[in-house]
């Protein structure tokens, strides 16, 4: 049987590998099965529409095509692996594996084998730090910065004064999920609420005794740090124990169209927050017209204008620049990952830019520099405003709290490069 | 006509009570490993190595483990996944706390680690059997993961919870971390591998083996008959534990590097070994080799068929590969229950024979 086994891996393999041709790879690192698909799906089908439309609309970029590879992980960390070392042979420019538990394994193996890793919004927060991991880039925030924003926003909600406010965090209990602890205990020593955290086992399904726990001691302000089906279930015990909605903030991979929906009007008021700012941008016109109306579409086209349709978009949007940003800086169009990596830390994405490409005010202005790979940390605050089943922007780009977090990421990233052996310092190829 | 005992005869009690008594069956042993050991690491790849060939070895040893436990002895086990973490965890806080000893000593001293764990967990099967026992080892699967969750020491305080392993060397050349070379990955597991192959199989055939088998069919009668069954189960309790720690700890330090306990080590793990177990044949060494190949193997032979040859959507191939896999294990256990081995030692005894038909 091995032997067997062996002939057709060796068969597909070359069937696989066949096309050698000249084109940009971007590997998808997908997940439309499993208990977190409701969050994948959507976002890798905005992710592969924006880079379909491109092909269809502009040629590529820079006159490349764009090959996706698609690869179904499940969320789960050793498929995740599989999926990167069947797809890094093809040439791969970027990986975006969408999953923070991905992420972490994937860090070393990508650096090792010089391939840029994106983990926008998520994965490794001291990853911020360009000069500990020079292949690691996690524009435009990160879990820290939402953190910081989230405060911020209280803050302000409560004219500048937290004192003895108790907040708790449901979280997802994975790397993901425990994200946030050490900056919010930093955080609740300078300002002074009461921190408290409270664990969800993957996947999540089950939070009874969570949200028991949450109406035995009444906090102030609940916030999580869920994903997929977890955010669901929250939402619907918050909403049975009756808790007010406004003041349950969750981060911005807690706040979909889907995670409030199963909830219907009891998930009304509900706060998240999120890096993009969507609505009815001219972009998806265009996406409707070169892609779902070609047939072309990644999913069944449903799930376009929504929260993380968009985020994948813009995703690939960042993509698409810093492919961009490397064919300028080197000069050539067939760019290799390393060049992809000069690109990305050279990335200055303004508004007039994210005009021009149809999305005015995606997301919020940042450059990106060898020392800061994190972006500039800014997040909106937005409400679920069930009758009209949609998300309504509260607020403008909030600031996070740097002077928190920066010496907690230079911490980190000090500890990670001690642990490994990596000398602090830029690329210099 | 080829695989056949006529003219073999064996002229010392050694010679008669050897492991494979057939000559065919010692040339065969000889030729995979030589095959193993010295032509697959010129032609592995990066891609065969973490996708098939490392995940069948470390599977493979951590179901000879449970295949000791469950198969040999008797005692249902759910707790495979758990012990792995203890093996892993094991090797990380031994890794980090002595840098300088090799990782070699670390995994064979993590597997000693989870011995005792296992030992420990293994006491309610003292007093319980079958259904009630997987349940009590169910319990110990869930306590240690939410245990490796909660206590900080554990994973050194790291804010993140995951634990990595760094960089260590074996005679200069790296095993763990991500600078490590296909081969080198492959050779330490086989290396593993062969080691706990050869150390089962000769247990399994010693008076220790025969007394799991008692408890195994009649614990009350192997009793009357001076087995001692608390030393019997507590032994294989251990014994196995120690495989399946070495296969969680070469699982964390090469395969993986860093694991996250919820996720990796959970309940599905312990399932998937147990399946291993099952359809690759109680109470037997192969049957463990070929129950790993099977499950390790087959979704990834199904995705590159259903994606790469196929086309078909990756979700698509995903949900079928669940579909294709529990008809599959439906199919074995109704077609032969006692799993792959059975095949195999079916084949071998018409090959005995062949081309006579009895």
């Amino acid at each position: 049987m091995k032997i067997q086994n062996l002939t057709a891996l060796a068969l597909s393999t070359a069937l696989a590998s066949g096309t050698a041709a000249a084109d940009l790879v971007l590997p998808d690192l997908s997940y439309r099965t499993g208990a977190y698909a409701a969050g994948g799906i959507p976002f890798s089908d905005g992710y592969q529409d924006y880079l379909n439309m491109l092909n269809a609309r502009d040629g590529g970029i820079g006159g490349e095509e764009i090959r996706i590879v698609e690869c179904e992980t499940g969320y789960n960390t050793e498929k995740g692996v599989e999926c990167y070392e069947s797809t890094k042979g093809e040439g791969a420019l970027i990986y975006q594996p969408l999953s923070t538990g991905i992420t972490y394994q994937l860090i070393p193996k990508a650096t090792a084998d010089n391939i840029p890793l994106h983990t926008m919004g998520y994965g490794r927060t001291s990853a911020a730090n360009g000069e500990v991991f020079n292949w690691v880039f996690n524009y435009p925030a990160n879990y820290w910065d939402a953190a910081g924003v989230i405060v911020n926003y209280l803050l302000e909600e409560n004219g500048g004064d937290l004192k003895d406010k108790t907040l708790a965090l449901v979280y997802h209990n994975s790397a993901y999920g425990k994200e946030p602890i050490r900056t919010l205990e930093a955080l609740a020593e300078v300002h002074g609420f009461k921190f408290n955290p409270i664990a969800v086992d993957h996947p999540g399904q089950e939070q009874k005794s969570q949200w028991l726990q949450i109406r035995r001691e009444r906090p102030d302000y609940v916030l999580m740090w869920g994903w997929g089906v977890m955010n669901q279930v929250a939402i619907q015990e918050a909403a049975n124990i009756g808790f007010p909605m406004e003041n349950f903030i969750g981060n911005w991979w807690s706040g979909a169209e889907h995670d409030v929906t199963p909830a219907g009007a009891g998930a009304n008021g509900y706060k998240s927050l999120n890096m993009n700012r969507i609505g009815d941008l001219p972009v998806f016109a265009d996406i409707k017209k070169h892609v779902h109306d070609a047939g072309n579409a990644a999913g069944d086209g449903s799930n376009i204008g929504t929260v993380l349709y968009t985020r994948g978009m813009y995703a690939a949007m960042l993509a698409q620049e810093a492919i961009a940003s490397a064919q300028d800086i080197h000069g050539v169009s067939d760019v290799t990952p390393a060049m992809v990596r000069d690109g990305m830390e050279a990335l200055d994405i303004t508004a007039a830019r994210m005009k021009e490409l149809g999305m005015e005010g995606v997301g919020p202005e940042f450059s990106v520099t060898c020392e800061d790979h994190g972006g500039s940390g800014l997040g909106i605050v937005q409400q679920w405003n069930a009758a009209d089943g949609k998300w309504v922007a509260l607020t403008d780009y909030i600031e996070p709290a740097d002077d928190i977090t920066t010496p907690l990421v230079a911490e980190d990233s000090a500890a990670f490069a001690a642990e490994n052996d990596i000398t602090p310092g830029c690329y210099k190829g | 006509m080829f695989y056949r005992e006529a003219g073999d005869f064996k002229t010392s009690y050694d010679a008669d009570s050897q492991t494979f008594p057939i000559a065919f069956d010692r040339y065969r042993y000889w030729v995979v490993l030589a095959v193993a050991f010295l032509v697959i690491p010129f032609v592995i790849n990066d891609y065969w190595a973490n996708a098939l060939l490392v995940p069948f070895l470390i599977y493979a040893i951590a179901a000879i483990g449970l295949n000791i436990l469950t198969g040999y002895c008797g005692q249902v086990s759910l707790g495979t996944g758990a012990f792995m973490a203890v093996g892993a965890y094991a090797c990380y806080k031994l890794m980090t706390a002595f840098p300088d000893i090799s990782i070699l000593i670390h995994i064979i001293l993590a597997g000693g680690i989870t011995a005792l764990v296992g030992a420990a967990f293994g006491l309610p099967s003292l007093r319980i059997k079958g259904f009630y026992l997987a349940v009590a080892t169910l319990a110990a699967q869930f306590f240690l993961v939410w245990l490796f969750n909660k206590v900080p020491w554990f994973y050194n305080n790291s804010a993140s919870g995951q634990i990595s392993a760094p960089e260590r060397f074996v005679f200069g050349i790296p095993v763990t971390g991500p600078n490590t070379e296909a081969w080198a990955m492959y050779l330490i597991c086989l290396v593993f591998v062969t080691g706990s192959a050869i150390i089962a199989r000769n247990m399994t055939r010693g008076s220790m083996g025969r007394k799991w088998m008692a408890i195994r069919d009649m614990d009350i009668a192997a009793e009357i008959i001076g087995v001692n069954p608390l030393r019997a189960k507590l032994s294989a309790f251990a014994v196995s534990s120690f495989f399946i720690g070495i296969s969680g700890a070469l699982f964390f330090a090469v395969y993986l590097g860093a694991v996250e306990v919820g996720e990796v080590f959970g309940i599905n793990k312990s399932f998937l070994v147990l399946f291993m177990v099952i359809i690759g044949g109680l109470g037997s060494i192969f049957g463990a080799f070929a129950g790993a190949a099977f499950l390790v193997c087959l979704p990834v032979v199904l995705k590159l068929i259903g994606v790469d040859l196929l086309g078909w959507p990756p979700d698509l191939v995903a949900h079928f590969q669940l579909v294709i896999i529990g008809l599959m294990i439906m199919f074995f256990l109704i077609k032969e229950p006692h799993g792959l081995a059975q095949l195999w030692r079916v084949a071998k005894e018409k090959l005995r024979l062949w081309p006579f038909p009895y």
